[in-house]
This record gives C-alpha cells, structure tokens and sequence, in this order.
C-alpha cells in the first residue's frame, strides 16, 4: 500500500496528489510516469510524475477529474492510502543543450511539464514556458514554473492573462520572442498536443509531445498504446510516452482514446451513490 | 457424479473426468472440468502397475514420483499422497489443471496401449484440491537460515518455483513482480474457467508463509536495474517471461477492436472485466469475435469471447491436424460452439467510420511441403479472399520476451529472438550471480517446463550460495 500524505483540489476540478512512494521517487526522471490504482478493484491509470523527492521518498501528481478513476483519486483523503504506484515507467524526456526551448503545457501538463523545465534549465538552456487554460483561475504552480523559466507566457481561452485563446496563436508568441527557437516541449491533453504540433510544423521547429494514450500494464506487455508515429507502430508506454509531434498519426490517436467512451459512462453513473456514502 | 463401481467388477478403463455440460458452461466463468471424487480417484489410482523403471516419472520435467504418490491415493492416504507430490511441485493445483500431460507424463504411461494411461494430472490436482479442503497447509521442514539473500524477478511459475525451493533452502528470498498481482500468465493469462485464480493465490500465500517477502508493482530495469539489486542480493533470477505481443502487421491492425490477446485476456483476469463494472475496467460487449491463431492462448480467447456473448470464431492458418492447442481444449471449444476456420490466413483489418474493425479479409490456404518446424507450411489460394464480419479481433498468434531487462542490464547475451541465452542444465546466464529461466528464455512454453527451468536453476543458485 502506498500512502496518500496529501490530495486537494489546487484549481477547479485539477487535483494535486502527494504520495509516499520511495522506489518510484529514487529512480524518477521527467517525463516519466506511473500507473496508479486508486482502490483494490479499480483500473491501472496511468499519471505523469509532476515532481518527486528521493530524500523523502514522495512523489507528486497532478491530474485532471475526467472519469470514473480520476473520479476515486479526488476523493482521497490525506492519510488514507492506495493499492498501487507503479513507476516511473516510459522514457525520460530527452534533456541536451539545445539553445532555446519552449516548454508548452495546458491542464495537467502545467505540472508535468515543469520537471522538464527545471530540467533544461539545468542543462543550461533558456527555457520560455507557456502554459494555456480557459481562465486566468485555472493556473497553478505559475511561481514554480517562474522559477525555472527565462520567461513565463500565458494564454487563456477568454482573455483573462496574457493571449487570448488557444495553443494556435503559438505561432505569433514565437516571433514575438525575436530568437530562434531551437525546440518545443508539449505537455497536456491530445488535442494541445496535436494543434502544437501543427502550428511548429510549417517553421521545422523540432516538437516533442508527451502522449496519453490509453494503458493497463505500462510495461510493453498488452499493445493497448499502440500509436503510429511515422508509419511505424510503437507502444507509448516503452517505446514514449515522447514522440516527434510531427510524425504522429493523431487522427489515430484520437480514435483509440475514444475506445472505452460507453463503457467509461457506466461506471459514472453507477458510482456515484456509492461514493456519496464514502463521503459521509 | 457416477457411482463407484463394485470392486468385484474390476474397470480397467482410464476414469472421466466430470465436466459442466457445454451448454450450461458456455455461458459461465465457473471451471469447465469439476474433478474426481474421492471414489473415482481412488479407482483411477489402483489401475497403476507400479512399473519399476517408472516412464512416467521420466517425462515430467520436475520429476515427480508419480507412482510413488498414486499409491498414497489408491490406499486413500490422501495426506502422505500429497507430501509425495509437494516434495517436487510447489504447484501441483496448478499442474494438475494445465500441463499438457498427454505430452508429458502420461504419453509414456506404460498403460497408454492397453486401457489409457494413468489420468497422473487429474490424480495431483485431486490431492492438491483434496488438500486445500484441509485447513492451513503443513508448513515443510525448513533448513537453518543462510543469511544468504537472492531477488526472484518476475512472479510467474519460474519464480515461483525457485522462490519455493530457496526458501526451504534457508536463503532469503524476495520476489519483484511488475503487475499488482502474484502469478504471471496464471493470473493475467489462463481464464478462470480452466484455472480458478483462487487456486493460483492460494499457493502464493503459501510461499508467503515460508518467508517468501513479495514485493508487487515492481518493474525490475524501471524501478531499480538488475545491477543495483546485485547490491543488495547474492544472486538474481531472472523469470520475466515472454510479454511482448506480436501483432499480424497488416493493414488496419491499429483500428479499434483489435485486441493483442494479453490486452484482451489481462481485461478479462487481472483486472476482473468480466465483473465490469463490479470492477472498474472497463471490456466491451462484442457480437462478433475472430481470433487469429491456433495456440492454447487462442483457445482461451475464443472460450472467453463465447462466454461473454459473442459468435466465437478461431482463423488459423493450417489445418486442425497442426493447432498447437492442447487437443482437450480444441475439443471443449468445439463443444462450446466456437467456430473454426483452418487453412485461412488474415490479410487485411477494415474499419467503419468511427474507426471501428468491422471486417476482417483472409485468404484460403492449401497445405504444402513441411517446413521447417515439420509441419506443412500453407500456401495462399489466389483470388480466395474471404471477408467475415467482425466487431472485434483478438490476435493470439505469439508473445516473445520483453526487452525491458535485457535492455538494462549490460553483458546479458542474448538470442535471436530477444530471449536471455542460459545454460540448459543450470540456468547460469552470460553474467556471474544472475540466473534466468522459464519463458524469458525458451519464449512462449509450458507451465511445467518454466518449473522445470526453475528447479534447475534452485538447485545451481543454491551450490553456488553454499560456496561463498
Ligand atoms: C503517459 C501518460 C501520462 C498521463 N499523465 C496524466 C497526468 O499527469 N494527469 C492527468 O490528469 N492525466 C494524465 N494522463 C491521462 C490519464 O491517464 C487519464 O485521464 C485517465 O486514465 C482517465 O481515467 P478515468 O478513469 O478517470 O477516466 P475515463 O473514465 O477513462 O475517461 C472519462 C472520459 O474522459 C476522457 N478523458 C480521459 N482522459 C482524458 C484527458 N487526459 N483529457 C481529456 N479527456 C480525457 C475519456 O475519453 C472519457 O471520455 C496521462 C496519460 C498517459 C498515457
Ligand atoms: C492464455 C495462455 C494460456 C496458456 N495455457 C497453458 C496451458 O494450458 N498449459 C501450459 O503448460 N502452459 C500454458 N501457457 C503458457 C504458460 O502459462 C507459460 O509458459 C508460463 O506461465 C511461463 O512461466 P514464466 O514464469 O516463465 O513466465 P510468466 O508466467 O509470463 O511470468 C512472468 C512474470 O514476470 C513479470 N515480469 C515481467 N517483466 C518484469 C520486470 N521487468 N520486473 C518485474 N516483473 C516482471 C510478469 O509480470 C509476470 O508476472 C499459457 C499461456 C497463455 C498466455
Ligand atoms: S507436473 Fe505435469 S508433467 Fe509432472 S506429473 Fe504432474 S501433470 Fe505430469
Ligand atoms: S508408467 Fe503409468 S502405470 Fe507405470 S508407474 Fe507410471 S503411471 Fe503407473
Ligand atoms: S500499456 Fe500495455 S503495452 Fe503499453
């Protein structure tokens, strides 16, 4: 069992959860993550690993409410604990000395990309973050980011802080930085994901995405992360989760994410009541 | 249940085994075949001659004296019968219920020409049963503690086996499995309906209770390297299996529906999908399932499909003479209603327009000369192409081992087919203090002989200890 030190919603409907999980926090690298189950009968999920302490053996996540497993991770309390944290799985995000990087990241991604951040940063690069939500109230850990960063940049869907709208104006923020940008890091939802990938396209700019495709075993052991990327099928969970943003197949990817979208409802709605009596 | 018979009327005929009847069990997760009763096993046992240089014994790959505990069951001393049998098996529930005897023990049964062989499987897995209705298991004779300390990668049968041996050694033991569950293929792989997990937890815990420290959600080259659990332990076994799915590589295989068989049968088992949504992940309702292969693991997918409601269809590409399954449980799934079609090979997924598999192409086959591996190799029909229409396609046509530990551990020799090269007789790999066995070396095998390579590398693991 692995022990809940703290959960909390830091911004409406993301979650910040801190858990004791020493073997996975030694080895930990950015980019990486873990499958995590939340009760003994529950789905193995996989969650990036947004920040770790091999002294104190934690390890912290962050992680959006979308369905039935997010669902039992929100409603966690501090102290409790929780079957499995498996980890850290997939490749560490590449880290070299590349000149100029932008590290993308939108909803979840603000936190996982913050490791890669303050990674490159130590490599020695300039690193200009920018993180996207629908307002100006969904930001979090922004000082953090700060902190590592040359430069901190927003978007938010209604104006609120910085661009407004969405990861397509990525195109004018990257003029407007008036250096050549040597590389973009994506974190966060497909669909970030994808448009980033687009608008880097036309000007080359090397792009590095972190995907979430579906996953059980996060080993190479089921094949369920399949996702093609350059007209070659690879797993995301050994052969990624980063991939070359410009070789996915991200209509694909789209489609296998969908896959258990009837099944996901069930529970939903069945859960509901139980969880009410957990609460209570 | 049949009556035992008169013992004046002396049987000479090997004793069936009951079963649910296939109508009734092709719509359940319950155990297809129900065991013997103490009557019949008792009946079954007396048929042994006792042979003095016993064939039997030779062709069971951890050496088992067979007629030594058969003659415990025939005398109804079910206890000693048992002690017999565990001093070789640590996991004769298991092997009774899933070795492919008529290839193994009882192939050189010296009855097999005259009334059948010896049912030597469905006699362990009575004792073994039997035994489990007797309360806490007796705790075997334990040696004094060494102090020496060896990691067991990987929970399957292999590490089991040497998890099990070791233990009794007096060694320290740890165990690391990458999933949240004990039991390898056992637990994730074979349906409850031919392995009850319960079964396969219960002799978990029972090397639990000899010392056995079991460490799950571990992933050996993930959470730590092999290299850094060489600093901590004398020795390290390797017994990782053979994961890593093989797909077709033919168009459409990334479409939705199409399962690799571990995908569909880890939904099914570890994770309990078929109590969906009891238990949270989720598994679809399909209609129509094709399963591509011919093995035991094609078997279980196309039994569990059946059993969830689907019409069931194997595609294999020879012909019913050359299925690699068990031929028991080629004939269950022919009871079951499982439809075949031989000499058929896929070449092409098609979608629908949300991205779904809703066909599958195949061409017919004829059989040719034997290939290399003795068997007639098949020949596409031109212009045969068949299309059936599916809604899901499970492929079950091969694992190999999975790279992770190979990849980070440096100095491990390795083979063509990525699987860790290790000596035969001792399981000693190209690396001093590491030893490997089981699937992750020979690829996808047998339960038995993934015990087998276990004992093996015990018994070398344990001189090489006794040496420091
Ligand atoms: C390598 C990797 C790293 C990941 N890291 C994180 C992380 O750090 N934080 C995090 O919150 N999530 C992360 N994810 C995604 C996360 O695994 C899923 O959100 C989670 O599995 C959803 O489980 P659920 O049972 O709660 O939702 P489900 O019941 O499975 O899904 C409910 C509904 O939400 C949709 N949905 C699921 N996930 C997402 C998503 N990420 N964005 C938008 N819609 C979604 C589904 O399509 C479905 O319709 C990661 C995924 C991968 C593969
Ligand atoms: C569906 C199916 C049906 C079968 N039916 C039969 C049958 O009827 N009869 C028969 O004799 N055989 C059958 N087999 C084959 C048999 O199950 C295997 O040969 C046997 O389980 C191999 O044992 P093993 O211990 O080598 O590997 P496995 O059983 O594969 O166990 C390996 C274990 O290692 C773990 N692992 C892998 N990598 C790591 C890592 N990096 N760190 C930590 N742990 C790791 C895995 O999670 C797994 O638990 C079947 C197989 C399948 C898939
Ligand atoms: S372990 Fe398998 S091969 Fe050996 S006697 Fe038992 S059933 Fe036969
Ligand atoms: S070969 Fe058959 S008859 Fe002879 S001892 Fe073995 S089981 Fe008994
Ligand atoms: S999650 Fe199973 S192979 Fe990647």
């Amino acid at each position: 069992m692995f022990k809940v030190l703290e959960q909390r919603m830091i911004v409406p409907n993301i979650h910040l959860l801190r858990l004791e999980a020493p073997a996975v926090a030694r080895e930990a690298k950015p980019g990486q993550f873990a499958i995590v189950r939340a009760t003994e009968d529950g789905e193995r999920i996989p969650l990036s690993i947004a920040d770790w302490n091999p002294e104190d053996g934690t390890v912290t996540i962050v992680f959006m409410n979308v369905g039935s497993s997010t669902r039992k991770l929100a409603a966690l309390k501090s102290g409790s604990s929780i079957p499995t944290v498996v980890g850290p799985l997939g490749n560490p995000t590449e880290i070299g000395l590349y000149g100029t990087v932008l590290c993308v990241g939108g909803c979840y991604g603000i936190g996982s990309i913050y490791p890669v951040a303050r990674a490159l940063k130590a490599a020695g690069n300039r690193v200009i973050s920018v993180i996207e939500s629908r307002s100006s109230y969904l930001f979090y850990w922004e000082d953090r980011l700060e902190s590592v960063s040359d430069r901190l940049i927003h978007i938010t869907r209604d104006g609120t802080k910085g661009y407004r709208g969405h990861v397509g104006r990525l195109p004018e923020i990257i003029k407007s930085i008036e250096e050549p940008i040597h590389r973009v890091i994506i974190n966060g939802c497909t669909f970030l994901l994808m448009r980033g990938s687009d608008v880097t396209r036309p000007q080359s700019i090397p792009t590095v995405v972190s995907l979430n495709p579906i996953m059980i075993d996060g080993t190479g052991m089921c094949g369920v992360c399949r996702v093609t990327v350059g007209s070659v099928t690879r797993f995301a969970c050994v052969h990624g989760p980063d991939f070359d943003g410009h070789q996915v197949d991200w209509a694909e990817l789209l489609q296998r994410r969908k896959m258990y979208i009837t099944e996901e409802v069930v529970p939903l709605r069945t859960s509901r009541c139980e969880e009410h009596a957990i609460r209570s | 249940m049949p009556e035992p018979k008169p013992k004046k009327t002396l049987d000479l005929n090997r004793r069936e085994m009951p079963k649910q009847p296939p109508e009734v069990r092709r719509h359940n997760f319950d155990e297809v075949a129900l065991g013997y009763t103490v009557e019949t096993a008792i009946e079954e046992a007396r048929r042994c001659i006792k042979c003095p240089a016993p064939k039997c014994v030779d062709n069971c790959p951890v050496e088992i004296d067979i007629p030594g505990f058969v003659k415990f069951v025939a005398e109804g001393d079910f206890a000693q019968g048992i002690k017999i049998l565990k001093q070789k098996n640590c996991l004769p529930a298991v092997c009774g219920r899933v070795c492919p005897q008529e290839e193994q023990c009882e192939e050189t049964c010296s009855l097999g020409k005259k009334h059948g062989q010896i049912a030597i499987g469905r006699l362990e897995r009575f004792l073994a049963d039997w035994e489990a209705t007797q309360g806490e298991p007796e705790i075997p004779e334990m040696a004094p503690t060494t102090g020496r300390k060896v990691a067991v990668i990987g929970g399957g049968p292999a590490g089991l086996t040497v998890a099990g041996d070791l233990i009794k050694l007096g060694h320290k033991v740890t165990i690391f499995e990458a999933l949240h569950k004990m039991g390898g293929v056992l637990i994730y792989g074979i349906p409850e309906f031919r392995l009850p997990k319960a079964i396969v937890g219960r002799e978990v815990e029972y090397l639990r209770s000899l010392g056995v420290e079991i460490v799950t959600d571990f992933v050996v080259g993930k959470t730590r390297t092999v290299d850094s659990l060489l600093e901590e332990f004398d020795a390290v076994f390797v017994g990782s299996g053979a994961g890593l799915p093989w797909f077709m590589e033919i168009p459409g295989e990334n479409l939705n529906g199409v399962y690799s068989a571990n995908e569909y049968l880890t939904r099914m088992n570890l994770m309990a999908g078929f109590l969906f949504p009891q238990f949270q992940t989720p598994i679809k309702r399909h209609k129509c399932v094709a399963v591509l292969g011919g093995g035991n693991v094609a078997m279980d997918c196309a039994r569990t499909a059946l059993r969830l409601g689907a019409e069931s269809r194997i595609i294999y590409r020879r012909s019913r003479q050359e299925l690699p399954a068990r031929l028991e449980e080629v004939e269950n799934a022919e009871e079951e209603g499982v439809i075949f079609e031989f000499l058929t090979l896929p070449i092409r997924y098609i979608g629908d327009e949300n991205g779904w598999v809703k066909e599958i192409e195949c061409l017919k086959m004829t059989l040719g000369e034997p290939d290399a591996s003795g068997r007639r190799k098949p020949i596409p029909i031109e212009g045969s192409e068949t299309i059936y229409p599916v809604d899901a396609v499970v492929c079950a046509i091969g694992n190999s081992p999975n790279p992770l530990i190979a990849a980070t551990t440096p100095g491990l020799e390795l083979g063509k087919k990525g699987n860790i090269v290790a000596d035969e007789q001792t399981g000693k790999t190209s690396r001093d203090r590491i030893w490997a066995g089981g699937d992750v070396v020979t690829g996808a095998a047998t339960v038995i002989l993934a015990m087998g390579a276990g004992r093996k590398a015990a018994r070398s693991i344990h001189e090489y200890l006794c040496s420091l």
